[in-house]
């Protein structure tokens, strides 16, 4: 088992330098969370919340941290670009786990809002930090811990009251390294009552080095806020992601969030949206698609608190070759939540008999009066519709995209972004048709 | 006339049963044959068979289609040479819209054709005149293939793509159940308007009821996987009046 003894060798070593470019509320934290980690180790697969994802073993290898933020980050800026056709956004990127702002070309988001490092941040709103960060992560198991411990940089969006930011703000991250790299990427989501905004994150954490992240984010949404999250993975077979959110809506806010793994190496998903308001609503989406030996795992709890909320979840999967996927939703309605509606949906596809999918619906109901489903479901392709799509002259290798496009589409459809809905459809297509970097001899590629 | 069909000592099997034992079948260009029997008889066996189904196994016999061995070829190959199947219970097909669907298999077979593919006007043209033809609601064209459509509208559906893929030899199995009389009569005179002199239908029922509309030139009756009677379109007013018994009594 690893107890992740190297790492608290390396963290004990360089306490000094890793506090050093940090503002006070990460290092204080950071020795409140080491001690966590340093107590608990990496998860095991006894532990229930890992069963199917051995996570201990993928910190085994060697690893380099950019603990002295020597990565150069200023050729990369603008040197990558991850535009969505006729989608307008204010970008900026994460190059391992810093954060560097973009040119977006002398556009300027609207009056109090801020996008950047916490550690500038810190220099205006300290209080903000002080009342926010690591409030809803602090409880999070020793991945979480250990992102704390590490956590150098922390990206800060703040929304302040009434307050809409109409173009989307985009952040991609991607890696720039020559040895194997861990990084710690964290992001902290600030949005006061009545303010709006919509944000897509891209992980394109590609290279042909080992390369692991864990990543926590946490989003504070006040009374009547909303916020659309867009999630889309793009990485690798040598890439690990560990990604974390923490989500905590006031009455009457509105999250959507859509999670898509599209291409990947070995990812564990956490997301946590606790309702903490009469009149709340969350939708969480996810798809997930995966082949050769690629590993997915969502886990999810809405946690309703107050009454009148609605929450509804639907996470897809489709695996071909000897693709693992993992999906344990739970929905946690509280005493005081009455007139909860709560839908759960989680449907999967095994493409081959090496494919494995665990489900894992949860429904823990504790109050009287609440309208709450769940299903979840495993199966093949229907033969029947691609015999009779067959019939009608439709190539059998199409007829089988075409159904996988649309059992995918159910979750792209919920995209409100009409540019990054056609986008994501056209990405999904290639992805079948293995034009997005992935092999070519799978029932997905074909 | 020439041989559209020829169907030779058929015999086939599903998961090791045998259902069709020893078919022969001649079908001319521009003929309408019906095809009639009681349950189990092996009439659904023989149009799925027709149409390349996985699930069954020709286990002796040729089937000759436009001079070419038909068993040789793909289902979806067989589609393209014109070969056209109503299905008794369309399958309904989520996320699957019909422009979708009908884009991709009118554009396949143009492809195999050697042709281009057709342009977004066009088609949609020819999706608006075809649907008039079978009074299918143009609000079902956005819709997905056959999904929440009534009994009725599936069957029009049917046709509908039969329209769109104008087939050289069309097999309407049981294409009447679940109609009312209102939407047989629909669906009848869409199959009529779409006859040509060089197409040919393999129509199969137990009921006179449809042939009232599609008239038969053959009349063929199936009884354990083998035909046993054949004879004008009188054949049809014998068999509602005196039922099978007698067929079954004589085999």
């Amino acid at each position: 088992m690893n107890c992740g003894e190297e790492y608290i060798e390396l963290f004990e070593k360089n306490r000094e330098l890793i506090d050093k470019p940090c503002t006070r509320k990460l290092n204080d934290e950071r020795e409140k969370a080491f001690i966590s980690f340093k107590a608990q180790g990496f998860p095991g697969i006894k532990d229930e919340n890992w069963l199917h994802t051995n996570v201990a073993k993928k910190f085994a290898t060697d690893y380099g941290m950019d603990l002295a933020r020597k990565a150069n980050t200023n050729e990369v800026r603008n040197s990558f670009t991850c535009d969505v056709p006729n989608l307008k956004t204010f970008k900026g990127y994460i190059v391992n786990d810093s954060f560097v702002a973009a040119d977006n070309g002398g556009k300027q988001l609207p009056q109090g809002v801020f996008i950047g490092s916490i550690n500038s941040f810190a220099e205006s709103h300290a209080e903000l930090i002080d009342r926010y960060y690591n409030t809803l992560a602090q409880k999070g198991d020793s991945v979480v811990q250990f992102n704390t411990s590490f956590t150098q940089e922390c990206i800060v969006l703040y929304i302040p009251k009434n307050t809409v930011i109409e173009e989307t703000i985009q952040i991609v991250a991607f890696l720039q390294t020559n040895v194997d790299i861990l990084t710690n990427r964290r992001m902290l989501v600030i949005m006061e009552e009545n303010s709006s905004a919509s944000l897509l994150l891209c992980d394109h954490s590609s290279t042909d080095k080992k390369s692991l992240s864990t990543e926590v984010t946490e989003i504070f949404m006040g009374g009547g806020a909303s916020l659309d999250l867009y999630e889309l993975e793009e990485t690798t077979d040598s890439n690990t992601r560990l990604g974390n959110l923490f989500v905590k809506q006031e009455h009457d806010s509105r999250f959507n969030h859509c999670n898509i793994t599209l291409t990947n190496g070995f990812t564990r998903n956490y997301v946590e949206v606790v309702l903490d308001g009469e009149g709340a609503e969350t939708n969480i989406n996810g798809l997930a698609i995966g082949d050769k030996h690629q590993h997915i795992d969502n886990r999810t709890l809405v946690d309703h608190r107050k009454g009148h909320c609605t929450s509804n979840e639907l996470y897809k999967y489709i695996l071909d070759e000897d693709s693992t996927g993992v999906f344990a939703g739970k929905m946690l309605i509280r005493t005081d939540a009455q007139q909860t509606v709560s839908q759960q949906t989680n449907r999967n596809l095994c493409l081959t008999s090496c494919a494995h999918m665990y489900a894992q619906p949860q429904l823990e109901i504790y109050a009287d009066d609440v309208k709450c489903s769940h299903g979840s479901t495993v199966g093949q392709l229907d033969e029947s519709a691609l015999f009779y799509m067959q019939q009608r002259g439709i190539p059998a290798d199409e007829a089988r995209h075409l159904l996988m496009y649309a059992f995918a589409g159910e979750v792209t459809d919920n995209i409100k972004l009409e540019a990054l809905r056609e986008r994501l459809h056209i990405l999904v297509e290639k992805r079948f048709r293995g034009e997005l970097n992935h092999c070519k001899r799978c029932n997905l590629c074909k | 006339m020439e041989n559209l069909l020829e169907i030779k000592n058929l015999h086939a099997t599903i998961d090791g049963k045998e259902i069709l034992k020893g078919i022969n079948l001649t079908i001319k260009a521009g003929e309408v044959h019906a095809i009639m029997g009681p349950n189990g008889s092996g009439k659904s066996t023989l149009s799925n068979v027709l149409v390349g189904h996985p699930a069954y196994t020709v286990t002796e016999g040729e089937i000759i289609y436009k001079g070419k061995n038909l068993l040789e070829l793909s289902p979806e190959d067989r589609s393209h040479e014109g070969l056209f199947l109503s299905f008794q219970y369309p399958v309904e097909i989520p996320g699957v819209s019909i422009t979708n669907f009908m884009r991709a298999a009118i554009n396949a077979k143009r492809e195999y054709l050697g042709q281009e593919p057709m342009n977004a006007t066009e088609f949609l043209k020819m999706m608006r005149e075809k649907r008039a033809m079978v009074n299918l609601d143009s609000k079902l064209a956005n819709r997905s293939v056959n999904e929440g459509f009534s009994g009725g509208e599936k069957k029009r559906n049917e046709i509908f793509q039969m329209a769109m893929l104008e087939p050289t030899l069309s097999i309407l199995d049981e294409t009447d159940s679940g109609l009312d009389i209102d939407a047989l009569r629909i669906v009848a005179e869409g199959v009529n308007k779409l006859k040509r002199e060089d197409t040919s239908s393999i129509v199969i029922t137990h009921y006179q009821r449809l042939l009232d509309y599609i008239k038969p030139d053959i009349v063929h009756i199936l009884y354990k996987g083998k035909i046993v009677k054949t004879a004008g379109p009188e054949l049809v007013m014998e068999l509602e009046e005196r039922g099978y018994d007698w067929i079954k009594n004589e085999n």
